[in-house]
This record gives structure tokens, sequence and C-alpha cells, in this order.
């Protein structure tokens, strides 16, 4: 959990870096410091990064809002490919 | 990194797009585009061939084509003729290619086969008089009645609207922004033709208007209030990488036909290629076909690695590439001359379908709040990727 959680934080941190600090509960979206199309390219970097797929259920912002929501929801996705 | 230019598959690849293109586009493209109707007889050629379907998989009947060969088909394809690129854009690159990323099984199984072979032609409903640039604010409405959706509203500019099976509709409900699969023999669906354009005056352009359309629940595409944020995302970036490669296409066509007539044409005791001013020219042409073909190629490979750096590649791509598409076009004309005015040469169409490039799939302005933007973030991940 911990390495997903700091390989988002570095993504975001290098991705969205504009002199403004945030926590891993900030909601990011909220912030405005990304736009709707970054949410894509955060979808890209998590599929492609993790090797799981992101589906149309799993496309609520409660998903991709903050640094610790993004990692559970990595980790969810994990999970059910290492179960199934 | 692998060259594309030089890799043997792509380059066998490219050369079968060419040579379709210069047997079955070249010829007529000057006569269709004066008539502003794309042939039906070239659109089927291009569905035998797998245009239509090139990057769907190959399960659902599509090539399973990569993202880098789609740059080359739209390349070649866009060379010859931007009409026949557009229909690629919207078809496969808006249309089917969201499909197949955001459609539900159900939906894919559906739509995917009747999209790749061509039995069923789509296009791409977003733009509105009051809603361009600034996509967010499309006013057609959809509201859910039992089961069922009805959509109101009017969409601009389709382009090959006049031929589409089935329109890919974006509508609002309050602050929900949704995405519809409609088809065009639905009760309430209004098709007006529309003439005169400036450019790829063969894409079939019709404004599309919806009226009490009633569609069944499985015409939304993608979750319910996610029309944004994921389906026009992901189109308008398909979109726009077919632009940029469409562009590419654009440019080299101008070149090839600048030096061939500096070649050809003698005025002064010398041949046009050997005054130093058209060397100028020609060297520009030269120099921007390389960078806009090295940022396209870039953005092909990230594309096909599924990079997530791959989206601001592509809108670089296609800034750049437009942009370049119309400095060599204007230069072609102007090598060209008289020649280059006429009806009869590729020169002004490509001069014409040029200045579209900066307008469609992201006007150069939104590129560059893009870009800029994106630079003030990550200026890495454009400079060194």
């Amino acid at each position: 959990m911990n390495d997903i959680k700091e390989k988002v934080r570095a993504y975001l941190l290098q991705s969205i870096n504009q002199g403004k600090a945030f926590t891993d509960a900030d909601d990011i979206f909220e912030l405005g410091i990304v736009n709707s199309l970054f949410a894509m390219q955060l979808i890209t970097f998590m599929e492609t990064k993790f090797s799981i797929r992101v589906e149309n259920d799993d496309l609520e912002i409660s998903n991709f809002n903050t640094v610790n929501n993004i990692t559970g929801f990595i980790q969810r996705k994990l999970n059910v490919i290492t179960t199934a | 990194m692998v060259r594309i230019e030089q890799d043997i598959h792509y380059r066998q690849q490219r050369m079968a797009f060419r040579k379709f293109a210069e047997s079955e586009i070249t010829p007529v493209a000057e006569q269709y585009d004066r008539e502003q109707v794309f042939p039906a007889a070239l659109l089927e050629k291009m569905a035998a061939e797998g245009f239509l379907g090139a990057t769907i998989p190959q399960e659902y009947g599509g090539r399973g084509w990569d993202q880098v060969t789609a740059g080359l088909m739209y390349e070649e394809i866009g060379r010859a003729c931007s009409s026949a690129r557009s229909l690629l854009t919207v078809h496969l690159a808006l249309v089917a290619e969201t499909i197949a990323r955001w459609a539900g099984s159900a939906q894919q199984a559906y739509w995917l086969p009747l999209l790749a072979s061509g039995k069923k032609i789509a296009a791409f409903c977003l733009t509105e008089p009051e809603a361009g640039s600034d996509a967010r604010s499309v006013a057609a409405t959809y509201m859910q009645q039992g089961d069922r959706f009805v959509l109101n509203g009017r969409k601009r500019w389709t382009t090959f609207g006049q031929v589409a099976d089935v329109y890919l509709v974006f509508a609002r409900n309050k602050e929900k922004i949704s995405a519809f699969l409609v088809n065009r023999d639905n009760p309430g669906v209004e098709v007006t033709p529309v003439q005169g354009m400036l450019g790829t005056r063969a894409s079939m352009i019709a404004h599309v208007t919806f009226t009490d359309c009633e569609v069944e629940a499985d015409a939304l595409l993608g979750r319910e209030g996610f029309g944004f944020i994921s389906i026009v995302n992901t189109a308008l970036d398909n979109g726009r990488y077919s632009v940029a490669l469409g562009s590419l296409g654009i440019l080299k066509c101008c070149l090839q036909h600048s030096m061939e007539h500096a070649s050809r044409r003698r005025q002064f005791g010398n041949y046009l290629k050997d005054h130093q001013l058209i060397k100028l020219k020609i060297t520009d042409m030269i120099a921007d076909a390389k960078a806009t073909g090295m940022l396209c190629y870039n953005a092909a490979l990230l594309r096909k690695e599924k990079q997530a750096n791959a989206l601001i590649q592509t809108s670089l791509a296609k800034y750049y590439a437009a942009a370049a598409a119309n400095r060599a076009a204007r230069e072609a004309v102007q090598v060209l001359g008289a020649l280059g005015c006429s009806e009869d040469s590729a020169v002004q169409r490509c001069f014409r379908d040029a200045k579209i490039m900066e307008i469609i799939e992201g006007s150069t302005e939104m590129q560059q709040l893009l870009i800029s933007d994106h630079g003030f973030a990550d200026l890495a991940s454009i400079i060194e990727d």
C-alpha cells in the first residue's frame, strides 16, 4: 500500500507541481490544480503503471480525487486481480 | 526508440496506405472536392481495406492495428485528401475508438462490428451554436422518462453528418453532461446538409437537430454525468492524433508538389529550384516536415505504449502540425503561382483544408492554453519525453 501511495504521490507532485502544496487527503480537483484532461492522464498513468483497467463503473470522482482515494482504488483493483 | 520511418514493418504499411491513396483517392480528390460530395464507392473501398475499423480489436471485426499504424494511415490518406481523412477521424477516432474504450460489453458487441465493417457510419455531435471550444456549455438537453431518455438540441458542423447512421450526441441534464448513441432513423432526428465550407468540402457536413428524440436506456455511452470527463476527452484526444497526422500529410503533399514544380518550371533562364528565394521556401518546408514528423511519431509511440504523457504530446503534435501545414500550403501556392490557385491543383485544396486543421478537435488557441498550462505544471513531460 505504501509503495502504491509513494508512486501516486510522486506522479501527482511531478505532474501538477504548481507551487501548491496538497496533503494525501486534499481533493486535487476542488483545489483547482488539475483539469478534466488531467483526469484522463491520471487514468492512463494508473492503468499503465499498475497494470489495471479502469472501467466505466469505476468512474467515481471519489476514486480519483485524493492521494488516499487513488491509492485505495488501485489497491482494490489489484486485490481483485490477485484473487481472480 | 523505434524509428518509425525506418522500421520495415511500418514502412510496408505506409507504402500500402500510399498505394491505396494514390490509386483510389488522388485521381478523384479534386473532382469530389468541387462537387462537395464524398463518393460512396470510395467509402466502400476504404471499408473494404479495413480502414474504418483499423484500430478496433479483431474480435469485433476490426484490424487491431496499433496507434503507429493508424497514424501512418491518417498521414497517407490525409496526404491525398483531408475529406477522406476526416471520415476516419469522426468515424474511427472520435466514435468507434471511444466506444471501444468506454462502452459496456453489450454496446461494444453490438456497435463495434457494425462500425468496423462500415455497415454503419458514425459522426460526432458536440458543437452547438453557442458551444464550440467551450464544450462544457452544451445546451442540448436530455431527460430520463422511465427507462428511456429524451433528447432535445441543435448540433452544428457535424462532419459526415449527412451520411452517418449513428450520432454520438452530448447533452446535459442540469449539471450532468452525458453521451448518447442515437440512430439517424430515430424519430426526432433532422439532418440538414451544409455546403460551401472553406475546406474539407467533401466531408458531408450537416447540422443535426434532435426534437423530443427518445432513445432506449442502452443508448447511454459511459456513465451518466461523465460525458465530458471520459467520453469527450477520450474522443478529442483520439481526434487530435488523427488531425495531427493528417496535417503532416497535407504538409508533405505541399512539399512534393512544390519540389516537382520547382524542378520543372523555368523562369529567368533557370529552374525555380535554382532561385535562392525558392530554396528558402523549400528548406522551410523540409524542416517543418521533419520537425512535424518527429512530434507526430513521438506521440504515436507514446500512444502505442499507452503512456500517460501521450495526451499532451498529442496536443503538441496537433498544434505544431496544423500550423506547419498552413505554412507549407501558403508557400506551396506561392511556388506554383497561378497554377497553385487553379481548382485543378492539389495545393489550392491543401491551402483551404490546412486552415480547417487549426480549428477542429481543439483550436490552435485551445492547444496553446493546454500546452502552456501543462508546461508550467510539468515541463519535463513535454520537453524530455
